[in-house]
């Protein structure tokens, strides 16, 4: 035992009201803390109910390091449970998603459990006779996450039997799902094609951070997106030429610190929170044709216009996701290490509204989230450098002060300017609550 | 150039290959057609670039853009710049359609890029269509399947 474990007052000492010690990103104890605390006491995203369209329907995924399951059952409802044999513990599937038909069977000794994961037989039974099998762990089959909730399609589940409620946990957060859900005028999304999978040899916080880290793409992106604006005027196209719809992605990025000091940002409690109060990089694109007409059609012209005009930019859902409202992406920050983290970049069809917006989320997935993106690398660059810098000796903490005002309360719903980093420390703050939620005092 | 013959088809996949590993972006954009594209689809067999994620479906805009982008002074990914190399099997000669000018050749080949003390390796397959533009051959879309299109990566910052 090092440090850290059980002594929940060293892991408050590493958050401070302005800055946190480096150890929360490059310590190996305090990275197995947060996979058995953190990850287990908060809510974390699954999957969406779209990729298990049919009951049988699998996808296999992790919550924290936990392989997890989640299946349709017969029943019509979305199940999560872990992925592992209760007899000795192989993995149910090792493939991403599949059906599997009325049942699981493990591909061992032929167990078999129903897509709830309830035990269904057991080959040769008969040799469990009186030997209490139903009294054991192993005969309740698959063993079922602590709390699932499928909000409006998307699956979340709390590890811990106990912990927040659901609604409790996210609270007014729930606003930016609602908000890209209903963009769709039947009020449905659905997962369009794989995610962009992308490895990230840092701590999976810089990047949950960074998604409100309204400082940094007119530095570091002037390579990606303000070569594309000087590219783009170079070309001196004639006056009132339409822009290709990757300017009208990329551009944004080097709007000036006043674009992004109005734009705003607004934290709630338990460390979620996002960009863009009052408008984003994603408020100016060309209208799609028709699509209007349908929200309209759908919900009236004053909710539709109410839907359309939040432009919220990232929200980001504590612990490890973000939603791009306006363009229908999420993105999960999957930690496998202290310093490894693999990012899912998944996009989603309105259902029921014009391909062309579909055709605008993909193309800005693969130019801004993927391997091959050139913001892509503007962004891991700087993640990877600060991983490898935070093991210098010179200094132990990183500072998180911009904006700062003595006595904030991350308890209240704040809305600020859009360049604090109130919403960092407000995931700090959080991460002690849930850290230290289960921990126990010092031994 | 009437028609190109099979060589030269296979020859200019080869010049291609080494203009990138060389470094010489801007004669490497001279190469395609002002329509043409560079797809790199992230799924298996993918058939359409709009609906799904691609890694990489890029116009002349965004070609310039990425060549544009790795001469930067601040473009901190590339300090110190990545190089790359090409290992070609040899160009099979799918298609010579003289009615329609098009040409399509299928190339097995590695991928090595490095930066730093990391070296990676990529197996992919190249289909590149081609047409003359006037006595030219220019690429119309180049499209590169990786053999494990759908396995997370990090940063591939030059062009296979
Ligand atoms: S390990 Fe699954 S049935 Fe034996
Ligand atoms: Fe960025």
């Amino acid at each position: 035992m090092g440090r850290y474990s059980g002594n929940a007052a060293s892991i408050e000492a590493l958050i401070r009201p302005t800055q946190v010690h480096r150890d929360v990103y490059i310590d190996d104890e305090v990275f197995d803390l947060e996979m058995k605390h953190l990850f287990a006491n908060t809510w974390v995203f699954v999957g969406h109910d779209s990729q298990v369209p049919n009951k049988g329907d699998y996808f296999a995924t992790e919550i924290g390091r936990q392989p997890v399951l989640m299946a349709r059952h017969t029943d019509g409802d979305v199940y999560v449970m872990h992925n592992r044999c209760p007899h000795k513990g192989t993995k149910i599937v090792i493939d991403r998603e599949g059906n599997t038909g009325k049942f699981f069977r493990c591909p061992y000794h032929a167990w078999s459990f129903k897509t709830d994961g309830c035990l269904l037989a057991i080959p040769l039974k008969k040799g469990y006779k009186d030997t209490g099998l139903e009294d054991s762990e192993a005969a309740r089959g698959l063993a079922p996450v602590g709390a699932v909730k499928n909000y409006r399609g998307f699956i979340f589940a709390r590890l811990n039997p106990e912990g927040p409620g659901f609604d409790e946990f996210f609270g007014d957060s729930l606003s930016s799902l609602d908000n890209m859900i209903d963009r769709s005028p039947e009020g449905r999304l659905e997962v369009a094609g794989p995610p962009l999978r992308y490895m990230h040899q840092c701590n999976w916080k810089m990047l949950v951070e960074n998604q409100t880290d309204t400082c940094h793409p007119m530095v570091a992106h002037e390579s990606s997106a303000g070569t594309a604006v000087k590219l783009w005027e170079s070309l001196d196209k004639p006056e009132g030429t339409t822009k290709p719809m990757a300017m009208e992605v990329i551009a944004p990025f080097m709007s000036p610190y006043e674009f992004f000091e109005d734009m705003g940002i607004r934290t709630w409690p338990n460390g979620h929170g996002h960009t863009g109060v009052h408008h984003s990089i994603h408020s100016d694109y060309s209208a799609v044709p028709g699509y209007f007409d349908q929200m309209v059609e759908a919900h009236g012209e004053e909710r539709a216009k109410a839907i359309l005009g939040e432009n919220r930019h990232n929200t980001v859902y504590f612990p490890n996701i973000m939603i791009k409202g306006p363009i229908q992406q999420l993105r999960i920050f999957i930690p496998l290490a202290a310093n490894k983290t693999l990012v899912e970049s998944y996009i989603y069809r309105l259902v029921g509204a014009p391909d062309m917006l579909l055709q605008r989320t993909a193309m800005y997935n693969r130019l801004i989230n993927a391997p091959t993106s050139v913001v892509g690398h503007d962004d891991l660059e700087m993640y990877e450098r600060a991983q490898e810098g935070l093991h210098s000796d010179g200094l132990e903490w990183v500072n998180v002060q911009r904006l700062y005002a003595e006595g904030e309360d991350m308890d209240e719903t704040a809305v600020e300017n859009g360049t604090t980093e109130r919403q960092m420390r407000n995931q700090f703050h959080a991460w002690k609550k849930y850290m230290t939620m289960t921990m126990g005092a010092a031994q | 150039m009437s028609f190109p013959s099979r060589d030269e088809l296979i020859d200019f996949v080869y010049e291609e290959a080494r203009m990138i590993d060389d470094g010489r972006f801007d004669e490497w954009l001279d190469l395609w057609t002002e329509d043409g594209y560079y797809w790199m689809p992230l799924d298996y067999k993918q058939e359409d670039p709009h609906l799904v994620t691609s890694l990489l479906y890029e116009d002349e805009f965004l070609r310039k853009l990425r060549v544009e982008r790795l001469k930067g002074e601040r473009t901190f990914s590339q300090k110190p710049k990545s190089r790359c190399h090409h290992v070609l099997s040899r160009p099979f000669v799918d298609e010579m359609d003289r009615e329609k000018g098009l040409f399509v050749t299928h190339t097995p080949f590695h991928y090595v890029e490095t930066r730093l003390d990391e070296q990676f390796l990529l197996a992919a397959t190249a289909r590149h269509e081609l047409v003359l533009v006037g006595e030219e051959l220019k690429i119309r879309l180049k499209r590169v399947d990786l053999l494990n299109s759908d396995a997370a990566f990090g940063n591939i910052q030059l062009f296979l």
